[in-house]
């Protein structure tokens, strides 16, 4: 399985001469399966690019994987190429609501007055599944998608190819309630999904200071994402999401804290970036 | 153990976080009527702490308050409204007694609503209750 980050920055794109280090386009993430087959985390603004980069070779299926539908991770979805493209075999997944299926709910936002053209008349006509309970297996990969913290129904996704397990969770906030250091476990979100991941990708938006102003907004400070991490015995944490208002300069102060606070545990902790490259052989 | 039993489902963690903010006593329970949780409000009606009593299984905490109508006849799980939540996916309320861990007995009015994740998936249940005044107390 292999990995490229085409999107890292959360809540609104941010592009600029102080961004442009770990980039301004909002969550999107390319994986390759072991069987070749391509999926795709969130369609936010980075998918642009990467639709441009599928055709030209066009895949003969797509799966896109929708954690949730906040427009920073669904905006790119009508400037995806191979929503154009007739010939496309796309899925799109995502969660429902408790009343609306999810094509209902992306309809919402593709449809005029927000958008040109309505969802129904794209010339791909996609598939679209609301996700599952449990596993469900798209090529080689056994997928499980699991609501976690965060305003609206939204999903933490585990991808388990061949073994290597690969674990998307870009906006969460696994502390809302909660004592991390104390509570047990089973009493955490996202724990299940997370447990063991050789690579997590996980929301980590806000300072400490920043988080005390926005309990209850959906995100992750330093201490909880690393804590988070930690409990759930991460192999390497990736940290995504980044606040639009924060510079290239505040990100890698961010990663220091971090640094600081992941210790001498092993494993591996970083900042994601736009065109980062993972690979899980 | 498989990935997905690590965890409790989202809507009972964020019912533990409403029932550990309200003054109101609180009660959470799983899908499978087990006890995942009380609320500190509920440790005085229930006359024992959630740290001592612990998680339990429907048969057990139903039948340790001993819940009793007003001619003292014993009232089953089922008809319980935590238990007509679960079973039958309604809300539900009655007024009854039970017999505290501390062994004092009160009479309680309990509303119990289910927890549905979507219209056919049943989660667990929640029932908020008071404490109603012993019938010939002032």
């Amino acid at each position: 399985m292999h990995a490229k980050v085409w999107g890292c920055r959360g809540s609104l794109a941010s592009p600029g001469p102080e961004t442009v280090r770990y980039g301004g386009n909002t969550s999107c993430v390319e994986l390759r399966l072991g069987d070749g087959g391509v999926v795709i985390l969130d369609a936010g603004t980075g998918i642009r690019a990467l639709g441009i980069k599928l055709g030209e070779d066009p895949p003969p299926r797509i799966d896109l994987l929708l954690t949730h539908l906040h427009l920073d991770h669904l905006e790119g979805l009508g400037f995806f190429t191979p929503l154009w493209e007739r010939k496309s075999d796309l899925h799109i997944w995502g969660p429902a609501s408790p009343l609306k299926s999810l094509e209902d709910r992306i309809a919402t936002y593709l449809s005029p007055p927000l958008f040109p053209v309505h969802l129904s008349d794209v010339p791909s006509q996609p598939t679209f599944h609301d996700v599952p309970e449990g596993e469900w297996e798209v090529g080689s990969a056994v997928i499980t998608a699991q609501p976690v913290s965060h305003p609206g129904p939204t999903v933490g996704y585990r991808l388990d190819d061949d073994g290597r397990v690969f674990v998307y969770i870009p906006d969460h906030e696994p502390a809302l309630g909660v004592d991390l250091k104390s509570v047990s476990p089973d009493w955490i979100s996202g724990y299940g999904v997370a447990y063991g991941a050789d690579v997590m990708l996980h929301d980590a938006q806000y300072t400490e200071d920043e988080y005390t102003m926005k309990v209850g907004w959906g995100h992750s400070s330093t201490d909880h994402v690393v804590t988070f991490a930690q409990i759930a015995k991460v192999r390497r944490l990736v940290m995504f999401h980044h606040d639009p208002l924060h510079t290239d300069a505040d990100l890698e102060a961010i990663l220091a804290k971090a640094k600081e606070l992941w210790g001498e545990n092993g494993g591996e902790i970083g900042l994601a970036y736009e065109g980062m490259e993972i690979d899980l052989p | 153990m498989q990935w997905d039993t690590r965890q409790k489902n989202l809507l009972l963690i964020l019912a533990r976080d409403v029932a550990s903010k309200i003054a109101t006593p609180m009660f959470v329970v799983a899908s499978d009527g087990r006890l995942v949780f009380y609320n500190e409000a509920a440790e005085g009606v229930l006359g024992q702490t959630f740290a001592d009593a612990g998680e339990m299984r429907a048969e057990e905490w139903s039948a340790a308050f001993r819940p009793v109508d007003a001619d003292g006849r014993p009232i089953e799980l089922k008809e319980l409204p935590l238990g007509i939540a679960l079973y039958e996916r309604r809300p539900a309320h009655k007024t009854f007694r039970i017999l505290g861990a501390d062994g004092v007995q009160r009479d309680l009015a309990v509303t119990a609503i289910p927890l549905l994740a979507h219209q056919d998936e049943i989660v667990g249940a929640v029932a908020l209750f008071w404490s109603e005044p012993q019938e010939g107390t002032p």
